[in-house]
């Protein structure tokens, strides 16, 4: 009887300082968080293998070159282009609406050679890249919302696949040379 | 009759704390499971370029760190001033590329060994040239998955 008695007098912990001791956690965490999710152009690169590179000839219509030179100029097709004109171009490019006999025969057949010295600033590459991609992309989107009406990103899986097929991105990077890799420091 | 209560009654009724505790905790459990703590200390400078196509990275773990950049201002007289790579915790050079992948992918379980993807964070100022290396030590080395770190750009070109 007396244990009994004993037991349910337990004192209650005191919980006031519990609010303290988490806010402290808080502060801690809040200071050293970093909430940046690393985002990123996602590349493939092709295999290394120097003993069989297979020389495809490519007719000279399907083949769209992109050349940066270690002032950052761009060139495409052998024209001085300005950077933000470079995605209407390639995808004018590979798409081909009017049949043009110097433009790609079909997007299957389309292949972008995009070059780089080695004076080439990183930011300038980047952004070409990425004007690159976008033509690819907005084309795909295009695609899509003319076939099914939403756009790539919200496709079921079969049906990317499908769209992927009909343009499929082929950038090739050549070597980059080294012309100019002094000019600018 | 409100303004009659509220003369009445002297003491001003307590706001029971109780539940603080409670939202703290909710706080600092959305922090902890959003931090990421940086486990490797930057020794060169990045200032990652700005794009438009952007793709998460998904799976944390597969991920491996390339940074090339100019050395920090500490680090300058040991380094120099041109840009350099930085494997992990340390300043390497080209040739470090190659057994630093092999390393990363053995920690890697088998069957996900083949998803590993590189993410290069490199600086705007960097030239090409040190690119191209690390890109050509890259594809010897069979990872070609590789991912170029960039912030959303929002102004138009």
């Amino acid at each position: 009887m007396v244990k009994k008695k004993r037991k349910r007098e337990v004192p209650e912990i005191n919980a006031a300082s519990m609010a303290d001791v988490a806010f402290l956690l808080l502060a801690f965490f809040l200071m050293t968080t970093t909430m940046n999710i690393d985002k990123g152009i996602m590349v493939k690169l092709p295999p290394w293998d120097p003993e069989n590179i297979i020389d495809v000839k490519i007719a000279d219509r399907n083949v769209f070159t992109v050349l940066v030179n270690a002032r950052d100029e761009l060139l495409v097709e052998g024209e001085p282009m300005d950077v933000a004109k470079l995605r209407e171009a390639a995808k004018e490019f590979i798409a081909n609406p009017y049949g043009r006999p110097d433009l790609a025969e079909s997007p299957q057949k389309a292949v972008i050679s995009l070059k780089t010295d080695r004076g080439t600033s990183y930011k300038m590459y980047i952004t070409v890249y990425n004007e690159l991609k976008a033509a690819y992309r907005e084309l795909r989107d295009e695609a899509a919302m003319k076939k099914y009406g939403v756009p790539f990103d919200k496709l079921p899986p079969d049906k990317k696949k499908e769209i992927r097929k009909m343009y499929p991105i082929k950038i090739s990077e050549a070597e980059p040379e080294a012309i100019g890799e002094q000019i600018g420091g | 009759m409100l303004r009659k209560r509220q003369t009445g009654s002297k003491k001003a009724p307590t706001i029971s704390t109780a539940s603080l505790p409670d939202i703290i905790f909710m706080l600092l459990f959305f922090f902890m499971v959003a931090t990421v703590l940086r486990e490797t200390t930057l020794k060169v400078r990045v200032v990652v370029p700005e794009a438009t196509e952007l793709q998460k990275l998904e799976k944390k773990s597969l991920v491996s760190y390339i940074y090339i950049g100019p050395p920090m201002p500490q680090y300058v007289q040991q380094y120099g001033t041109a840009p350099r790579i930085q494997l992990n915790d340390v300043i390497a050079d080209i040739k470090d590329v190659i057994p630093f992948v092999e390393s990363e992918r053995a920690q890697l379980p088998e069957q996900l060994q083949p998803f590993m993807t590189i993410s290069l964070r490199v600086d705007t100022g960097v030239k090409m040239g040190i690119v191209t290396d690390v890109k050509q030590e890259l594809r010897k080395a069979n990872a070609l998955k590789i991912n170029y770190s960039a912030r959303k750009r929002v102004h138009a070109l």
